[in-house]
């Protein structure tokens, strides 16, 4: 139990209540419910929707890599301009707390309260335990370096014998600096001129 | 497209089934809500809204009643034994129990949305009535309880004009026990999500029993009787085509309608969870028992890569090939049950798991067993339970394709493999084995060197080469270890393991493979085994469809997977 990140399914619980939240205001603003306008309160305003964009971006896990949701950059870098309040999980759970209160006075919404409530005292837990949001950031692609595998290019001009007959050569080869052609142990039946201009 | 359904028609037809009957369910309970006689009335103040709770109810019994059958482990394994007669995809059915439950639980989800939504609508349509003065039917019908002197003939359950919907809501049975139910569901979602229960299994597991609480909510959340109807006597009273538009004049002692009566529904899911209840709860009694069955460790062994065999004895312990155990080991941890695939094969005389290390409890684990001084700890052990390998010798021609550690349960098959051929068995239905092992690092052959080795040995000695072929894959090799390879590339024996079956190096070529295996065997059915990751099954299922021909004759692949 010791390796538990609970910031992680505190982040999966407080995202489903938000659109618990959201679905909630929907019907009680488009059902024109008694008081709805704590409904929309849900929706537009605070709620359900800041929740949702503040919990899509999952933080990185400690250990072993992480899975990102599809799309999530686009929130990090918004989640990482407000630093330590959004890093901070006990500024997390308070916020998931102050903002789960007024959805409790409407019976749409209520089950969202109850739900959000759930994530904050999960957050409670993961910030008591020390643990952090760390945005996923994705590693700059490292350019294949060209030419980085080639190795040293054979110093035999062709016709080569084949690898058994190379073999022995190959270390008095490379003491031999293999700058330019070395005339090497083989006889060339053909005479080889390199034609440089 | 072909191949796939030929492959899958039962799980498509037990889909089919299951989903007609949903359907089914929902659109009967919809229309006798939507357009009986009995809720008439009640229908005058909710609308359909009564109806699309009712439907949704409905199916949230039926399938509350179906989640807890694909997790009684020891009933399926039960079902497996004894349908030895049944036929091949009878028996993979079987394997798919994991993937039922999580649609049936998506199911649930989908339906207490509905059922919420609507239960919203007929509180607050409860509420506008009863405050209502307009003198109208709704109204009227809402204040029955203040005229009515006999019995409880109320129809609207909120009785006072101060009364609010929320304090209805949590003051009530049917609402407090929904609000509980519905909060529990979320959070077993939420911890069930795929990311939590690989990383954090230990969250999912104890997260997931509050399932106690879903179905205890579940059974008491009828109670109460807040969806009415008219009694049957009240109906031939006051018919609701006849009298319905008289309702000023229901209280004339003259006029031949009186006032209807109501009568609550009584809680109907009880008898729709009570029989898997029972069910499950006698299967996780029989897990207890057979855990409290004292478990001996004979040997234990800690080999290279940080893999930890050990070779225990139960009384009463017996098992097939590629079965799994869970184990628990109360000094790390009392509660938590780990799956393991046993790699000792049933003939031998004691039963053993390898495990290595990948998470929490597998490192204590291995921790507790390196320490010389203190005493081994206990164990407890429940199962076997079947997967798919029990099938292996069901196939004519076998592919076994284990990576890295999945290499576990055909290690059974290869070892029953050796007994079976000391004991001369020719009752095998299989002719030829091909085993595929695909491993990252070269410490890793270490495990089941010896076994391999005896194998390939016994083999030759009786004059069976080509019933067991081995085609070991090294993924994670480098220059250096190739260009050693290639030095004794003339060399009998493989120098990495020491067989006479060479050492491929990099991942196998599947298309190659499978259009080998097809041509070599145009006649047999194939069976394809894989203990792996995710991307490998797809590949090969993909492989399967591919090379499986139309014509039923000539060579059929079937994919099996092992799940936990």
């Amino acid at each position: 139990m010791g390796q538990i990140e609970w910031a992680m399914w505190a982040n999966e619980q407080a995202l489903a209540s938000g659109l618990i939240l959201i679905t909630g205001g929907i019907v009680a603003t488009a059902g024109q419910f008694t008081q709805w306008y704590f409904g929309a309160y849900s929706i537009f305003s605070v709620a359900g929707v800041f929740v949702c964009l503040l919990e899509y971006p999952r933080g990185k896990r400690r250990k072993g890599s992480t899975m990102e949701r599809c799309g999530q950059k686009y929130m990090t870098k918004v989640v990482k301009l407000f630093g330590p309040l959004s890093r901070n999980y006990y500024v997390r759970a308070f916020l998931h707390l102050g903002l789960s209160v007024p959805a409790g006075f409407l019976l749409a919404t209520i089950l969202g309260t109850a739900c959000l409530a759930i994530a904050s005292g999960i957050y409670l837990l993961a910030a008591t335990r020390g643990e952090q949001w760390t945005p996923i950031e994705s590693k700059p692609k490292e350019r294949p370096q060209v030419g980085g595998t080639i190795k040293q290019p054979p110093s035999n001009p062709p016709p080569r014998p084949p690898a058994e007959a190379r073999k022995k050569p190959s270390e008095e080869q490379d003491e031999a600096a293999g700058a330019g052609v070395s005339s090497g142990p083989q006889e060339n039946p053909i005479p080889v001129t390199d034609e440089v201009v | 497209m072909a191949n796939c359904l030929l492959n899958h028609w039962l799980s498509v037809l037990v889909l089919v089934m299951w989903l007609g009957l949903n359907v089914f369910l929902f659109v009967n309970a919809f229309l006798s809500y939507e357009k009986g006689d009995k809720y008439y009335y009640t229908r005058e103040i909710l609308g359909s809204a009564l109806a699309w709770a009712r439907a949704s109810a409905r199916c949230l019994n039926f399938n509350s009643m179906l989640i807890l059958f694909p997790m009684c482990r020891n009933l399926l394994s039960f079902l497996r034994g004894t349908c030895s007669f049944c036929r091949r995809t009878l028996r993979k059915q079987l394997d798919h129990n994991l993937t039922f439950h999580k649609l049936v639980a998506y199911m649930i989800c989908l339906h207490t949305a509905i059922h919420i939504v609507a239960h919203l609508f007929n509180f607050e349509r409860y509420d506008r009535s009863r405050q209502s003065t307009d003198g109208s039917l709704a109204s009227v019908l809402s204040s029955l309880s203040h005229q009515e002197k006999e019995g409880d003939s109320w129809l609207n359950p909120m009785q006072t004009t101060n009364m609010t919907v929320i304090y209805m809501t949590l003051t009530s049975i049917p609402g407090f026990t929904g609000v509980i139910i519905t909060i529990v569901l979320v959070l077993m979602v939420t911890s069930s999500m795929e990311f939590i229960r690989r990383s954090y299994f230990e969250v999912f597991w104890y997260t997931h029993h509050i399932f106690i609480i879903y179905f205890i909510g579940l059974g008491i959340h009828g109670i109460g009787g807040i969806v009415r109807g008219q009694t049957e006597e009240s109906i031939k009273e006051n018919h609701p085509y006849r009298c319905a538009e008289f309702f000023e004049k229901w209280d004339d002692h003259d006029f031949h309608c009186k006032s209807p009566q109501f009568e609550g529904n009584s809680a109907e899911s009880w008898k729709w969870i009570l029989a898997p209840g029972v069910l499950y709860f006698f299967e996780r009694i029989l897990r207890l028992y057979r855990s409290q069955q004292q478990v001996m460790i004979t040997k234990v062994v800690m080999h290279p890569s940080k893999v930890l065999e050990l070779q225990m004895i139960k009384r009463g312990f017996s098992m097939e090939v590629g079965q799994y155990i869970f184990v628990n080991c109360p000094s790390i941890s009392y509660l938590e049950w780990h799956p393991f695939t046993l790699t000792s094969a049933p003939e031998e005389d004691f039963f053993s798991i390898h495990v290595r290390a990948a998470g929490d409890w597998t490192e204590n684990l291995i921790k507790a067993f390196e320490q010389q001084n203190s005493p081994i700890p206990k164990i407890e052990v429940d199962g076997p339970f079947g997967t798919a390998s029990e099938d292996v010798f069901q196939y004519e021609v076998a592919m076994l394709i284990g990576a890295g550690i999945g290499v576990t349960p055909f290690a059974s098959i290869l070892k029953s493999i050796w007994y079976k051929f000391q004991h001369a068995d020719h009752n095998l239905k299989t002719q030829t084995i091909y085993f595929y092992w695909i491993c990252r690092e070269t410490g890793a052959f270490a495990w089941f060197n010896d076994l391999l080795a005896s194998l390939e040995q016994e083999m030759e000695e009786s004059g069976k080469v080509g019933f067991l072929n081995f085609r070991l894959f090294l993924t994670g090799w480098d220059n250096n270890i190739a260009g050693h390879a290639a030095l004794n590339f003339d060399k009998a024996t493989d120098i990495l393991t020491g067989l006479k079956h060479k050492t491929f190096f990099g991942r196998p070529m599947w298309d190659k493979e499978f259009s080998t295996i097809a041509t070599i065997h145009p006649k047999s059915v194939v069976g394809v085994f894989l203990c792996g990751p995710q991307a490998l099954e797809k590949c090969l299922r993909k492989c399967c469809h591919q090379y499986s021909s139309l014509d039923p004759r000539k060579t059929q692949f079937y994919f099996n997977k092992e799940n936990f």
